[in-house]
This record gives C-alpha cells, structure tokens and sequence, in this order.
C-alpha cells in the first residue's frame, strides 16, 4: 500500500487537457486504478466486505470481545505467515515453523526453572533458540541442497520429539515470575495484535523497500540470475528462514502467556498451514518471485473472520473448512490470472 | 586428436599497458574440461573479440573474468598484479563488469531495479527508489534505447529491450573492463548498431577495455581492434582486426570442423 503514490505515476499520460468537470472524476479514477494495481486490492476489497456483512447480519460481531477474539486468532499466524512469505517469495517453505512455536514457551519455562535465568532473558534465549533452529534449515537447505519442504519436515518431527521427550508431553504452567512480564507478550487483551501489525507494517516495509527485500525477490524470480549479479543467495535464504523460526518462537511464546499454560499439543502443522494458505490468498506466488506481507496478513485475518462470522451466526465450523479450501484455490487462480494480465500490460 | 592442428600456445610477451593477463587458466566441472590452457590478454582501451564454436568454453572463460567460476589452474593479472576473484562483487570491486549471455536479468523486477540489481542505491537503509528511476531514465536515453517507462517489469519487454538493459547496466556501471556475452544475440539490426555504437563510444574515450563474445565475425572485426579465436579450451589464433578477414575466420573454423569430423569417422 504504500507504493500507491508512487505507483500512480505508473499509469499511461492522460490523454488530452483534463477538463474542470472531469479532473476530480478523472483523479477518482486515476486513484482507483492505482489501488486495484496492488497486489493486497483484491483481499482488501474482500476483507471489507466480510466485515460489512457480519457486521449486519451479526451484531455481535463489532463487540469488544469479539473483536478481541478476531485479533487473537489472527495474530500469532499472520505473525509466522510473514516468515512464509519471505521464504515463498525466495522459492522455499518452512514446515516446521509450527514446532518451533511448540517448543519456544517450553525452553523459556526450562530456563527460568531449571537454570534460574530471569525471565526477559530467558524470552530471549528461546527466540534466539528459534532462530537458530531456523538457521539449521537454512544451512542444511542450501549447503547440501535439499529441498526445504524435506529438510522442515525432517526437523519438524526432530523439534517435536525434542519437546515431548523433554516435557514428557506434559502441559506446564507458566513460571510465576513470568506474570508481571506477560502482559507485554499476549496476557493482556490486545498486545498479540499490537506485536503482530508491528512487525507486519515492519516486515512490508523491509519486502518492498529494502536490499535485503529486493534480494530475496530476485532469488525467487530467477535464481541463476541472482547469483550472477553477485547476490549472495545462500545468505538471503538461510537469513529467511532464521526469520521464520524466530517468528515462530515469538508466536509460540505469545500464546503460552495468552492461553496462560505451555501446552505440547499447541502449534504443530496447522498454523503453518494456514500461514501458507493465508500467504496464497494474499497474493503471494509458491513458485517465488513475488509476495507481500500484507496480503498474508488481510488473507488471515479474512480466514478468522469468516470462521468467528459463521460462529456467531450459529453455522457449524465443519464447512467452514470447505470455504477454506475454495478460498485458496481461487486465490491461486486469480493470482495466477492477474500476473499474466499485468504483465500483458491491462492493469 | 586435434594436437597437429595447434601448437601450444605460450602468453604473449608481458606488456605495460595490458589492463588484463590470463595465463595457463584451465577449468574443469566434473569429468568435463570446459578450458585446458588459456592465455590471454587486454590492453588498456582495447577492444578484443573472442570467437569460436559453441561448446568451445567462451562463457566459461568470460565467467572466470569476472569472478562467478574459479579456475582449476592458472592465474590472472589484473594491472600487472596477480589477482583471485573470490566473488562476482570482488571482481565487480575492482572495476571488471559482465553482461551474461542469459542478461541475469530478474522478470519480477521493474526495468530500474534490474538496471541496479546489488548494487542498489540507499538512504538510511532504505532503497532511493526516485534516484534509481532517475538515473535508469537518463542511461536509457543516453544510450537511445526506446523503453516507455522504467517502472514495467521486464517480464513486459522484448529481447531486444531487455538486451539493452543489461548491457546498460553494465555500461554505466564505470567498470573499466567490460565482459560482453553475446550482447548481440536477441537484437534486430537497429538495436545492435545502438550497441555497437555504444562500444564504439568507449573505444573513443580509450579508458573502458571490452572483451566481446559474439558470431557474427562481420561486426566483430568491424568493432574489434583485435580477435582471439578459443578453440578446445585454448587460444589457437590471435591477430588484429586489420591483418584478418572474415574468410580467413570462417576457413579456420570450418577446416576445425572437418578435422573433427575425420577423426571421427576415420576412428
């Protein structure tokens, strides 16, 4: 979104003197066209309409306890959907993200428990423990060349195994000491969203407006290309996926202190299915090459609000998951649809 | 089997003013051996066609030049002093540029992104958009290259265009050795005249050396002071433009040819 002003002067010459009638219908116009060209319109426009129409056909559904349900399904995936975009976006995908998510609240309680680190440190340690874990996929990934889908997968069930061995799959209460700082890291109502639409405006602003961003397109769009021009591209997809691992241990972290309990059953496949699935119907291409941040984040937050709408109208969860499902496929197609149009020069 | 037709070549007595010297550089991926002995070297504002088949190991040699491959063996001076590119950036560092015969150009990235792919221009950690638009605007004119508007994707632009780009890119980049792959093959003859002109440009300034890889012996002895021709991973012919012909280089890749073709049959 925030390329709009910039993108306007992408449209063709206005074609003869803009009449005084006209100049205001004719910047109208101008405006809209510069909005359905970016890539988040289409999720936005559907987003809105979501909202409207719960809103009507629901009344509670712009309750503050609702609302706050909303944010609190949407945030902690839409803060690992990040990760997945910017690795999509570089032509790989990091299944485990959700395990690390499982394990990060467990190291912290280990920490401050077993060893006595006090508990800012010990959040820190099991974010650093999930950065490094992201930085094993990355090495393995691109040092022995194997595909990340393999290579997550492999270190999915070794992060699992890890944490049910160590917990003995037990649920933990979360350290006494920890309470106070909680609140900052999910226990009061509103801080998962305040920590997820930061790191979202964030992580937009580093995909669309930094090297780092622009690299790890390039590596995604064309990657023999990349190299030759002398990107480092082994640096911009492990550096990916230690983004995404510490994203997960965040995640992992803020629903433990939100949920008040560490559980072993939390995270696993399921978040991370949804941050793919949320990443696709925002506008991101799997082959790579092309993404946003918030895309991923409005296609999850549409993804949560079509399943609290049902919800509150009294429609059983069960077809919700069939609308998921169309959701994405459609999503794809008309991501698919649009690129070939843009690229034809229509839109 | 070819050994009668060649006699080893040595490196060309050392010179002052050679800006480029590649001795004994073999190179080899796996059980292939794309260089066995090259030798070589570029005077200061000159510029040298190497020519020869496909296969040969033109690429390979240029990829050396500018830091993507390693050599196997042999060593490369650069001014006069030996020198190890441990990257394309280290190369690009010190002053070596290279237009792929692939353009490395990334489709998903507007026409001045490309122009200024890794090596970006920042302020505060943040990409200067309107300077990079700017700037890829006035090399394009300046070059008179027709591209409506820097902001398209290249996806959008044809092989001629996007030929241009990379050359422009690698053109405005102040590298003083320029490494061209091919910077004709896509081009209709309008937009290969602007290139050949381009290089002519640099010629006249005589401070930009080019290495050019390209078939068509016509605009390279035009264009060339001087012609390499790589055959079977070595140098076999080097001489001036003005003392060969176009006839003179077809002969001896067609007597190759056939050479070649009675090793084989006669086992």
């Amino acid at each position: 979104m925030s390329e709009t002003a910039e993108l306007g002067t992408l449209g063709p010459p206005a074609v003869g003197p803009p009449g005084a009638g006209t100049g205001f219908m004719a910047l109208l116009k101008r405006a809209g066209l510069a909005f359905l060209r970016q890539r988040e319109a289409s999720i936005f426009v559907v987003a809105v309409a979501l909202v409207i129409y719960f809103k009507i056909a629901a009344p509670a559904f712009t309750t503050k306890l609702n609302l706050v349900n909303v944010s609190q399904a949407t945030a902690p995936y839409a803060i690992i959907a990040i990760g997945e975009v910017f690795l999509l976006v570089c032509g790989e995908i990091d299944l485990s993200v959700g395990f690390i998510w499982a394990l990060s609240p467990f190291l912290m309680q280990y920490f401050v428990d077993f060893y006595g680190i006090p508990v800012v440190a010990a959040i820190v340690l099991a974010i650093l423990a999930g950065a490094l874990i992201g930085s094993i996929n990355g090495l393995v990934t691109v040092m022995f060349r194997v595909p990340s889908f393999i290579t997550t997968l492999g270190t999915s069930f070794v992060i699992f195994g890890f944490m049910l061995t160590t917990s003995h799959a037990q649920a933990r209460q979360l350290p006494h000491q920890a309470v106070g700082i909680g609140h900052w890291f999910g226990t009061f109502a509103w801080s998962e969203i305040i920590w997820c639409l930061a790191l979202v405006f964030l992580f937009q602003l580093v995909l669309t407006r930094t090297r780092w961003g622009l690299h790890t397109i390039a590596s995604g769009g064309n990657l023999l290309g990349a190299t030759e021009a002398g990107i480092n591209v082994g640096r911009i997809k492990v550096g990916n996926f230690v983004l995404s691992g510490t994203l997960g241990a965040l995640a992992g972290i803020l629903e433990a202190f939100k949920n008040s309990t560490i559980d072993p059953s939390a995270g696993g496949y399921t978040p991370m299915f949804y941050a793919v699935a949320a990443a696709v119907i925002g506008g991101t291409a799997m082959a790579g090459g092309s993404g946003t941040v918030l895309g991923a984040f409005l296609g999850m937050f549409v993804l949560q609000v079509l399943s609290d709408g049902f919800n509150l109208l009294g429609i059983s969860s069960n077809p919700y998951q069939i609308i998921l499902g169309v959701a994405i496929i459609l999503a794809m197609i008309s991501n698919v649809y649009l690129t070939r149009l843009r690229r034809m020069g229509r839109t | 089997m070819t050994a009668e037709v060649q006699e080893q070549q040595s490196p060309a007595p050392a010179s002052g003013d050679d800006v480029l010297r590649v001795e004994h550089i073999s190179k080899r991926f796996g059980a292939v051996t794309a260089l066995t002995d090259v030798n070589l070297h570029l005077r200061r504002g000159e510029v040298l066609g190497l020519l020869g088949d496909n296969g040969a190991g033109k690429s390979t040699l240029l990829k050396i030049l500018c830091g993507f491959h390693q050599p196997n063996s042999g060593r490369i001076l650069l001014r006069g002093e030996p020198v190890v590119f441990k990257s394309v950036d280290h190369a690009r560092s010190l002053g070596i540029d290279v237009v792929y015969q692939d353009l490395a150009l990334i489709n998903e990235l507007t026409v001045y992104h490309n122009m200024f792919l890794n090596r970006e221009r920042t302020r505060f950690r943040l990409l200067s958009n309107r300077a990079m638009r700017r700037l890829a605007r006035q090399y394009l004119d300046d070059m008179g290259v027709g591209i409506p508007t820097v902001n398209a994707e290249v996806a959008k632009l044809s092989g001629g265009q996007r030929q241009a780009i990379a050359v422009a890119r690698s053109v405005y980049s102040e590298a003083k050795i320029l490494l061209l792959d091919e910077p004709l093959a896509a081009m209709g003859a309008k937009e290969a005249a602007m290139i050949l002109d381009l290089v002519r440009d640099l010629k006249e300034k005589g401070d930009v050396s080019v290495i050019i890889i390209a078939h068509n012996y016509g605009q390279v002895l035009e264009i060339c002071d001087r012609v390499n021709l790589l055959q079977h991973g070595e140098i076999t012919f080097d001489k001036p433009s003005a003392e060969t012909s176009v006839q003179e280089l077809n002969d001896i890749v067609i007597a190759e040819y056939r050479e070649a073709l009675r090793a084989r049959h006669g086992g």
